[in-house]
């Protein structure tokens, strides 16, 4: 049995800077357990550019932009334990971990950050019928291979959804030397970054085929084909606009989810929308002295964001090990409104609003020319103009806490301006 | 000369392997794929049958029977997950509430222990998710689930541990009858056996007629199954089941010994007998079937969906006889449902019929029925620490959903009848079976298939010969950094 103040789970972006930002706010025995072989996530396979814009004003790499992190981990002589899997967190916060080394050992912690990351949907998820051949994966297990293991995975890629890391993989096959034939997207736009459409299709001429679905899967042994079909506005295939498309990949991009089953097991109540907890403006969930950040909260579609959520939690996790965060008090509701599908955090307790209230939040459909207008208690405090908001991109909103302190009683909404009659 | 060959290894092939493994007799089993369980008994319902529902007389009521109570000391002796949940058919109206009093009376003819009839309130009571216009039961006591590769491959691997010769990757290509018995050529080679059981599945016509005048035909039926998350798994606690039709048991819902829960099948026939594919038609036809069971489907808990085919005979039941024109040559055909259930029984028949040709069978003092296997997870904290002090690679975990470690790869890949392949492992340890489908471990598991058979990883395929993953290196070059593959 060990003991720390802070236990972190997962040691990609979110936990690291979670455990550093925790250091700097003055606690000390903090432990980063990371089930890899190295520290970083997700970000050591991201070897493409555009990372580090918000954090450090340049653009990084995803294994540049984990170096910064990892060296100043080490730098503070933060603790970690690689290849070693958290296999339980429980309610009172008693983390069991298991490594080669050591076995099972249990760690009895002030403090849990659940930093955990999320997971790609795989071809059951979206239910595509047909054979079961190799050259089916994901496009993250693809990216894997060839950034990370140097082999390809294919030479005929069709890739389908829209996702960042389907777009970034379009353009990296293409760099491979693979005929990219096209990415097909069940909606009228993108799931992924509008820059990742423009540098990873647009400039490499890749076509990206909008309300297309993909209804079957050719081939016996390695894949020979799919068929696509055209969606109605519901997304349902439209019989007889079905098309062959030969190939010998499908490069699945078609949503993360976040990977909270050490959550759930550790009794932390779930926001059925984003999938991972709910959370306060500590980011602490429904379990105290367990908090979450990144990934495994809601899908970010920057770094640099899980990075600044993440100091969040961190310097709030070192708050509640100090006994400085308040557990009483006025708690106000933040809830998405019309044209907005969620808001993190989900609830705010105004004694413990000492910085700026930050509202991340994603919208349900693309819109333009449209203001985002923050209600308290029914009265605009808020309105910033948006030329145009997509479902793709993350929105944040800050607020002076100053000014909630003052107004907050029930609740905080956020919507879209709707029409003009 | 073997005494015996036994063509396919399916779970009654291999059943009948372990079962011959009792007796002093050479015997090899043969096999066209590259694994055990390959076929149908990797794509079914995964469902030990109580038997009400097979015709009175018929060779399924018979072996249905015979075969159920096997379950529980077969599953002990080789490890293998079985639990008997027992089962309920349900009735949505009075015609089918008749139909559940004829299977009731059904079960006695056919001695199944234990049938009772529920009426609405008891369903409910045992099974609060079941559709609340169910109006009444069949429950069988006796009903259960099983894993079936998983006892297939259990079963070959045993009889290979008690001196069964597999051959995996022989598709037989003729037969010859010969003085002393049967010449079989295979792919590259050729064998001699004095008898011949045939248990080719859906190819079993096609085998028997390679030595012997046709007199009976498969047909293949394909049913088609949705898996969900194991967040599913604990909708129903028993095998649920819709009142029969003239194309089967009906829709069934049942959980998995997994833990997830499974829903299917359909029943169409197909002139394809290598057809394996899904269709939108079919899932969505069993997934309305399934949700006539239940309050509700569970919504975006899919996590696969998949198909196999049936090998129904033209004889509506099993075949299980010496060929009417080749002596010394046993079919075991047609093994369709309850042909899981049937197969241990059916096994110890075989035997019975070749030890009155052979004239007596000796028993082998040596056969070890025993076949343990470790699911690391399922151990105590004292027990995983033991086995991690004595081999630190069941410390690391590779499968993140399911919680496999490499010890159990490793350990899976270096049994007899081991994996030689993706799909290989994942059936007998689970790697990607969970909800990422095997996207985070997919790479390790190539990584360690490749490590422990000596293989390059652009070797390892997914399943069957042409079914490559990795195409093959980036043109990157890469600098020895130490870590990684070889440049």
């Amino acid at each position: 049995m060990y003991d720390f103040d802070i236990v972190v789970v997962g040691g990609g972006p979110a936990g690291l800077a979670a455990a550093i930002e925790a250091k700097n706010n003055g606690v000390d025995r903090i432990l980063v357990i990371e089930r890899d072989r190295e520290l970083g996530g997700i970000l050591q396979q991201c070897i493409h550019n555009g990372f580090g814009l918000q954090i450090f004003k340049e653009e990084l790499t995803g294994p540049e932009y984990a170096e910064r992190f990892i060296l100043e981990l080490q730098k503070k002589e933060i603790m970690y334990k690689t290849d070693t899997m958290a296999i339980h967190v429980s309610p009172d916060k008693l983390v069991t971990i298991m490594n080669a080394a050591e076995g099972i050992s249990h760690i009895r912690a002030k403090a849990v950050i659940l930093a955990m990351g999320c997971r790609e949907r795989a071809r059951g998820a979206i239910n595509i019928s047909g054979t079961r051949p190799a050259g089916v994966m994901t496009a993250g297990a693809a990216q894997r291979f060839v950034n990370m293991e140097g082999y390809m995975v294919g030479k005929e890629v069709v890739i389908f959804g829209s996702g960042d890391i389907g777009l970034i993989m379009a353009r990296r096959m293409a760099l491979e030397g693979a005929a990219v034939k096209m990415v097909v997207e069940r909606k009228p736009y993108s799931a992924g970054l509008t820059r990742n459409i423009v540098q990873c299709l647009e400039d490499y001429d890749i076509p990206i085929n909008y309300t297309h679905t993909i209804v079957g899967i050719k081939g016996r042994e390695r894949l020979e084909g799919v068929v696509i079909s055209k969606v109605d506005s519901k997304k349902r295939p439209i019989a007889g606009t079905e098309e062959f498309v030969s190939c010998d990949t499908l490069l699945l991009s078609v949503g993360l989810i976040p990977e909270n089953e050490l959550s759930e097991a550790a009794g932390v109540k779930l926001d059925p929308v984003t999938g991972g907890a709910v959370v306060n403006e500590a980011m602490e969930t429904s379990v105290e002295g367990i908090f979450a950040c990144g990934n495994v909260l809601h899908v970010h579609d920057l770094v640099d964001y899980v990075t600044l959520e993440s100091r969040k939690a961190g310097k709030n996790a070192a708050r509640y090990v100090k006994g400085l965060l308040e557990g009483e008090g006025t708690i106000i509701e933040i809830r998405a409104g019309s044209g907005i599908r969620y808001v993190v955090p989900h609830f705010v307790r105004l004694e413990n609003l000492k910085d700026e209230l930050e509202l991340y939040m994603r919208c349900d459909d693309i819109y333009n020319d449209k203001k985002l207008i923050v209600k308290i208690d029914g009265k605009s405090v808020k309105e910033v103009y948006k030329r145009r908001l997509m479902p793709s991109e993350m929105e944040r909103v800050k607020l002076d806490p100053k000014e909630v302190l003052r107004k907050a009683k029930g609740s905080i909404t956020v919507e879209i301006e709707k029409e003009v009659q | 000369m073997y005494d015996v060959a036994i063509i396919g290894a399916g779970i009654a092939g291999c059943s009948i392997a372990r079962e011959l493994a009792k007796y002093r007799l050479s015997t090899v089993l043969i096999e066209k794929d590259y694994d055990v369980a390959n076929g149908t008994t990797k794509a079914n319902s995964a469902i030990v049958h109580a038997g009400y529902d097979a015709k009175p007389g018929s060779l399924k009521a018979k072996f249905n029977a015979l075969g159920n109570p096997m379950f529980d000391s077969l599953c002990r002796d080789l490890d293998v997950p079985f639990k008997r949940i027992g089962s309920l058919v349900l009735a949505f109206n009075q015609e089918e509430v008749a139909t559940l009093e004829k299977l009731k009376d059904q079960s006695i003819i056919n001695g199944i222990p234990g049938v009772k009839l529920l009426n609405r309130e008891e369903v409910r009571s045992i099974e609060p998710n079941v559709s609340d216009a169910a109006a009444g039961a069949l429950y069988a006591p006796t009903g259960g689930i099983v894993g079936p590769w998983e006892l297939a491959i259990a079963m070959a691997e045993n009889a290979a541990e008690n001196g069964v010769q597999v051959l995996l990757e022989s598709p037989v290509t003729g037969i010859v009858k010969t003085q002393q018995g049967f010449r079989i050529n295979m792919k590259g080679k050729t064998l001699e056996a004095k008898y011949i059981v045939n248990c080719a599945g859906i190819h079993a016509d096609e085998v028997h007629d390679m030595v012997g005048e046709p007199y009976f035909r498969i047909l293949a039926r394909k049913g088609e199954y949705d898996v969900f998350d194991k967040s599913a798994g604990k909708l129903v606690s028993h095998v649920i089941f819709q009142c029969p039709n003239e194309k089967g048991k009906g829709v069934l819902v049942t959980p998995s010994v997994s833990g997830n829960l499974l829903i299917g099948p359909n029943a169409q026939d197909m002139d394809d007998r290598n057809d394996l594919s899904t269709t939108a038609e079919g899932l969505d036809f069993v997934r309305k079937s399934a949700a006539k069971s239940l309050k509700a489907l569970p919504s975006g808990a899919v996590i696969n969906n998949f198909a196999g085919l049936r090998a129904r005979s033209d004889r509506d039941d099993f075949i299980i006889e010496e060929s009417r024109s080749a002596e010394g040559f046993i079919n075991v055909a047609g093994i369709e449902s309850p042909g899981l259930t049937a197969a241990p029984a059916i096994a110890v028949h075989v035997a019975e019929l070749l030890g009155e040709k052979i004239g007596g069978l000796v028993p082998n003092p040596d056969f070890n029925p025993h076949r343990t296997f470790t699911v690391f997870h399922e151990l105590q904290d004292e027990e995983k620490n033991e086995l991690v002090k004595k081999d630190s690679r069941y410390g690391r975990i590779i499968c993140r959903c399911e919680w496999i470690t490499e010890g159990e790869i490793i350990d899976c890949i270096k049994r007899k009848v081991g994996a030689t392949t993706v799909d290989g492992v994942k059936r007998r340890v689970r790697p990607g079976y969970g909800r990422c489908q095997g996207g985070f471990c997919g790479p390790r598991v190539m990584e360690i298939l490749a490590r422990e058979l000596g293989k390059d990883i652009t070797e390892i395929r997914k399943d069957a010969e042409g079914s490559y993953i990795l195409t093959g290196e980036t043109k990157t070059v890469r600098l020895n950094d130490g870590g990684g593959s070889d440049v």
